[in-house]
């Protein structure tokens, strides 16, 4: 475990100390005043990572049930990188526990990522937007899918997210180094679908 | 589409990316807008990289949560935090009182905890008689808890008003008023038709912050407003028109009172 992710994760195994009985509801109410807002961040980075709006759906409720009980723990900083790191290890057991089971299942065993099936978005965001309409923003959305997952994520968190390099380090447990020539390579690669993307050439 | 051929440009492409993200410190900073000014390949690098991050960044890239995962993470915390209550001794009681202390250990090694404590609290709700308005509220409040906890907050979700009014013709014998409160903080999430009091109602359901506000309205005749606070629970009920309000919400006291006052207004 790297230094970063015990700070971040320091919290998980002192549970038993840090909540008790009469401090729980002041807790909760912190909890939902600091950590809620980034509900839509978490969804978002979620799904990004999973490719799947139902997943990330669960993978979102399994990440704030143990970030609300880390949440004790919880020494401060950014309040959006420490959900982020819970929100990217949760993805990671599902991902584990897919695996699991498509074991059992027909071919696709050999990677997480590239299914046809993902890019088909599996829920209506809002009542408003299920209107079927191919905007700029799906167009972004569909050529960041189709990266390869260690590439998306580092795109994710730098450009929709605006994460500093260290914060990125901090979620993916990589080196800053690697950070940064996966970030240089993301953008090479997304530049390249982008620019031979019909939907830009009508932009 | 790479135009970097220069060799030396090459190996500035990680301090490129570093430039456009304000990573660098002042003095590379400010070699690397001297190379610039000099290079109009990595020039046009870092246009044509800033120009992308534009169109990434744009807020509709970004997936929001829907209101269901919204109203299910919130109801998850309430569980997680009643379980808090119910299985953690406070901590003058952890060192003395070894009964006690065997019981929660005993307690704790159960996972279905949080459940039985949720359960718990229905039952008593349900099954626990009081005066009349204790039971209406109890309903009440256990009406808005089952409506976070099951998938189902809205049957009509839209915050479109002109949506949810007519939405409830023909589903109950009475015309709710339906208004929009986004412009004073309580965005409308949409609405249902629910069973209080031995009655269909209307439900309409709004947002403060992360809190649900749900709204239960029915015909019945004037009486005084009141307030009432159950589990940490606000519920205010007024009536307007010959219809009853009633609302219900973990959003604090002072929140409620502003919303009826820009519901009712």
């Amino acid at each position: 475990m790297s230094k970063v992710e015990s700070r971040l994760f320091a919290s998980s195994t002192s549970r038993q100390e840090t909540i008790t009985g009469p401090a729980v509801d002041e807790l909760a109410q912190r909890f939902r005043q600091s950590v809620l807002p980034e509900l839509d961040a978490a969804y978002s980075f979620a799904r990004f990572l999973c490719k799947d709006g139902d997943a990330a759906h669960d993978i979102v409720q399994d990440a704030f049930v143990k970030a609300f009980r880390a949440y004790g723990g919880f020494k401060g900083g950014d309040v959006r990188a420490w959900v982020f790191a819970i929100v990217r290890n949760c993805y990671r057991d599902w991902m584990m526990a897919k695996r699991r089971v498509t074991r059992f299942e027909v071919t696709s065993i050999h990677e997480d990522d590239e299914s046809p099936l993902d890019a088909i978005a599996s829920e209506a965001d809002t009542p408003e937007t299920s209107l079927l309409r191919k905007t700029e923003a799906e167009a972004v959305r569909t050529v960041l899918m189709a990266l390869p997952r260690p590439l998306r994520e580092i795109l994710v968190l730098r450009e929709i997210e605006d994460l500093s390099y260290r914060d990125i380090a901090e979620i993916t447990t990589l080196p800053i180094g690697t950070v940064m020539s996966r970030l240089a390579r993301a953008r090479r690669e997304f530049a390249k679908s982008w620019s031979s993307d019909p939907a830009e050439a009508r932009a | 589409m790479k135009t970097l051929s220069d060799a030396a440009c090459t190996e500035r492409s990680l301090m490129l990316h570093g430039f456009i993200d304000g990573e660098l410190d002042a003095a590379h900073s400010l070699e690397f807008e001297q190379h610039l000014a000099a290079c109009p390949q990595c020039a046009a690098e870092v246009a044509k990289y800033r120009a992308m991050k534009r169109v990434i960044g744009k807020s509709d890239v970004r997936w929001r949560a829907t209101d269901a995962l919204r109203a299910q993470v919130l109801a998850a915390v309430e569980r997680e935090a009643s379980a808090g209550r119910a299985a953690y001794p406070a901590p003058w009681q952890a060192q003395p009182a070894p009964r006690r202390f065997d019981l929660y250990a005993f307690i704790r090694q159960w996972s279905f905890v949080p459940t039985l404590a949720a359960l718990a609290a229905m039952l008593f709700l349900v099954v626990l008689p009081g005066q009349h308005q204790g039971t209406l509220e109890d309903e009440l409040l256990a009406s808005h808890i089952r409506s976070l906890q099951v998938d189902h907050l809205t049957d009509v979700a839209t915050s479109d008003q002109h949506t949810v009014k007519p939405w409830f013709n023909g589903k109950i014998d009475f015309a709710p008023p339906v208004v929009d409160l986004a412009s004073s903080g309580f965005p409308l999430v949409g609405g249902r038709v629910d069973y209080v009091g031995g009655r269909v109602v209307a439900a309409l359901v709004y947002r403060r912050h992360g809190h649900i506000i749900n709204v239960f309205i029915w015909p019945a005749p004037p009486g005084d407003a009141t307030t009432a606070m159950r589990d940490g629970y606000n519920l205010a009920n007024w009536s307007n028109d010959g219809l009853a309000f009633w609302a219900v919400t973990d959003a604090s006291a002072d929140d409620l009172a502003k919303f009826r006052a820009a519901f009712d207004k």
